[in-house]
C-alpha cells in the first residue's frame, strides 16, 4: 500500500547567508517559510508529477516524505501511519545517482534483498529486475563505467527489486541527452501501468508531467503553497502534438527510428 | 612521446648523472676522499653484496619500517574513522593532533630512547610517530568529505551501524587512503635512517653513519643508493594498491 496524506504541513529553515541578495528579503539569522499549510491526499498506485520554480521546496517535501527531513508543523501519514524515518518501504531514487560507485551494478540491486535467506531466489530476483531495466550484460560493470541513462536505469533496478509501496523520483532525468530522457520517461510510465506503485516524480519539465502524471501539482514560489493539483484523465500513450497531422506523424517516424515509440 | 621513449627516458637520465659524476670526479680534479667516483663506488657495491652486509642491513631496515609502518595504519585508520563520524571526538582530540602532527619524530629521539633503550622498538616508535598522524588527519579527512547522499542509500535499505562502516564508510575512504600511505611510507623510509643512526647497531642509516666513522664515503654512497632504490619500489608497491578495480572508483571517475 502507498496512500500519502499530508496535512497543513509547514517547513521553515533559519536563513544561514551572511551575504545578502537582492530578493531576499529575510536578514541573517531569522526563520525562513519553504513550505505553507500544504495539503496533499495521494492514493495508492498514483503517479504524481510535482513542477514548480526552482528553490521553492518541491525536493525538501520529497525529503520529508522519504524520512530524511523533519517538518517544523503539520503532519505527514503514509497509510495512516506517521513518517519517523527512512525505510525500505518507500524508496528515494537520487537526483545525482545514488548508486555506491565501489559496487558493481549486481551488488547495488542486491542491496536490498541482502537479508533474504534463500540464495538461489535472491539471485533469481536480482537477475529478474537487472533483465527488467534491460542491463542484462553488465551485471558486473562499476557505476563509473556506465552511461548517464544506465545509470539511472540501474538506480531504478535496485529501487524496485525491495519492491517498495512509493517511489520517490527527484528530478530522474535531469542531466540526461534528449533521447535517453524520451525512452526513461516512457519506460517509467510503462514499469508504472505494470507495478502500479504510487510515484512521485519531482520535475522542472512541463512535458514530463503533462506525459506521466494521473495528477500535476504545481507549487508557487517560496514559501510555497499549492496552486494547482489536478487529476489527468488521459490514456496513455498520451499525444498532444497532433495540430498539423502530417508533421505530427513526421515526427513520430523519426522518434521511432531512433527509438523512442510514443512521441510527444 | 612514444611508448619506447616513455620507457627508456629513466635509464638515459640516470646513464647522464653517472657519466657526469665520473667525468667530475676524473677531470675535475676532485679528492676521491670525498667524492668517489661511480666506478669506485660500484666496485664497493659488490664487495658489500659478497660479503651480505647490504641485505643484512637493509632487512633490518626493512623490519623497523615495516613494523613501524603496520602499527601506525593499523591504529591510525580507525582512529581517523572515529574522528571522521563523530564531530564531538574531533573537537576535543583534533588540537592534540595538530599540535602533535609539525614535531619531527626526530625531536621524540631522547624520550625514545630513554623509554625503549637501545635496539629496534626506539627506532619502530620514532617511525610510528612519522606516519602515524599524517594517516589519522587524512583519513578523518577523507570520512568527512564522503557524498552524504551514501548514507541517505544506506538510510534508505536500512543498514545497520556496522554495515554503514563496511559497506559505505571504508570503501569510500580506500582511494584516499591508499595515496596517505603511498605519502607516509616514503616519510617512514625518510625517518628510519634517521633514527638508525642513533639507536640501533644494524639497518642502512647505521651503515652509512659507521662508513663515515671509517671515512669510507663509498659505502656511504652505497647506502644512499640502496635507500634511494627501495624508496622507488616502496613507492611502486603503494601505487599498484591503487589499481585494484574496487579500489580504485576515485581515481578513475576524475
Amino acid at each position: 500500500m502507498g496512500q500519502i496524506q499530508i496535512t497543513s504541513l509547514n517547513k521553515e529553515f533559519i536563513n544561514r547567508r551572511r551575504t545578502k541578495r537582492e530578493d531576499d528579503p529575510t536578514p541573517f539569522g531569522q526563520v525562513v517559510p519553504v513550505l505553507e499549510d500544504i495539503n496533499i491526499e495521494i492514493e495508492d498506485g498514483e503517479m504524481v508529477c510535482f513542477l514548480g520554480p526552482s528553490g521553492c521546496g518541491k525536493s525538501t517535501l520529497m525529503r520529508i516524505v522519504a524520512g530524511f527531513d523533519r517538518q517544523s508543523s503539520g503532519s505527514v501519514k503514509i497509510d495512516g501511519k506517521e513518517i519517523t524515518g527512512p525505510s525500505s518501504d518507500n524508496i528515494f531514487v537520487f537526483q545525482h545517482s545514488g548508486l555506491l560507485p565501489w559496487m558493481t551494478v549486481w551488488q547495488n540491486v542486491e542491496l536490498g534483498l541482502r537479508k533474504m535467506a534463500d540464495k538461489d531466489e535472491q539471485c533469481e530476483k536480482i537477475q529478474e529486475y537487472i533483465e527488467m531495466v534491460e542491463l542484462e550484460g553488465f551485471e558486473d560493470h562499476y557505476p563509473h563505467q556506465l552511461s548517464g541513462g544506465m545509470l539511472r536505469r540501474a538506480e531504478l533496478a535496485r529501487a524496485l527489486v525491495v519492491n517498495p509501496d512509493i517511489l520517490i523520483m527527484d528530478e530522474p532525468f535531469s542531466g540526461l541527452d534528449f533521447l535517453t530522457h524520451m525512452k526513461l520517461r516512457e519506460e517509467v510510465v510503462n514499469m508504472h501501468q505494470f507495478l502500479g506503485k504510487t510515484i512521485l516524480v519531482v520535475t522542472h519539465d512541463i512535458d514530463d508531467a503533462l506525459v506521466m502524471g494521473d495528477r500535476i501539482i504545481v507549487f508557487s514560489r517560496r514559501p510555497s503553497q499549492i496552486k494547482m493539483n489536478r487529476k489527468l484523465d488521459f490514456p496513455h500513450p498520451r499525444n498532444f502534438f497532433k495540430k498539423d497531422h502530417e508533421l505530427a506523424k513526421l515526427r513520430d517516424e523519426l522518434f521511432f527510428m531512433l527509438g523512442v515509440n510514443y512521441a510527444v | 612521446m612514444s611508448p619506447f621513449a616513455e620507457k627508456t627516458a629513466p635509464f638515459f637520465s640516470f646513464t647522464i648523472l653517472i657519466i657526469a659524476w665520473e667525468l667530475a670526479v676524473r677531470l675535475g680534479g676532485l679528492n676521491t676522499n670525498s667524492l668517489p667516483g661511480p666506478s669506485q663506488v660500484f666496485l664497493s657495491m659488490i664487495e658489500l653484496i659478497r660479503n651480505g652486509a647490504i641485505f643484512k642491513h637493509t632487512v633490518a631496515s626493512l623490519f623497523r619500517v615495516t613494523a613501524g609502518f603496520y602499527l601506525s595504519a593499523l591504529l591510525g585508520i580507525p582512529i581517523g574513522i572515529i574522528l571522521g563520524r563523530s564531530q564531538t571526538l574531533a573537537l576535543f582530540f583534533n588540537p592534540v593532533i595538530h599540535f602533535l602532527r609539525p614535531i619531527s619524530p626526530l625531536a621524540w629521539i631522547p624520550l625514545a630512547m630513554l623509554w625503549f633503550g637501545i635496539g629496534d622498538q626506539p627506532a619502530i616508535f620514532l617511525i610510528f610517530l612519522s606516519s602515524f598522524f599524517p594517516i589519522v588527519v587524512s583519513t578523518a579527512v577523507a570520512v568527512q568529505s564522503i557524498n552524504p547522499t551514501y548514507f541517505h542509500v544506506a538510510a534508505n535499505f536500512d543498514f545497520s551501524r556496522t554495515e554503514v562502516i563496511k559497506k559505505i564508510v571504508i570503501p569510500a575512504i580506500i582511494p584516499d587512503i591508499i595515496t596517505a600511505l603511498r605519502l607516509t611510507v616514503t616519510i617512514s623510509w625518510i625517518v628510519v635512517v634517521a633514527a638508525e643512526m642513533i639507536a640501533v647497531q644494524s639497518g642502512l642509516g647505521y651503515l652509512i653513519l659507521d662508513a663515515r666513522n671509517g671515512l669510507r664515503m663509498d659505502y656511504v654512497l652505497d647506502g644512499m643508493i640502496v635507500i634511494g632504490l627501495i624508496g622507488i619500489l616502496l613507492d611502486a608497491i603503494m601505487r599498484r594498491l591503487g589499481q585494484i578495480d574496487s579500489a580504485s572508483w576515485g581515481i578513475r571517475q576524475m
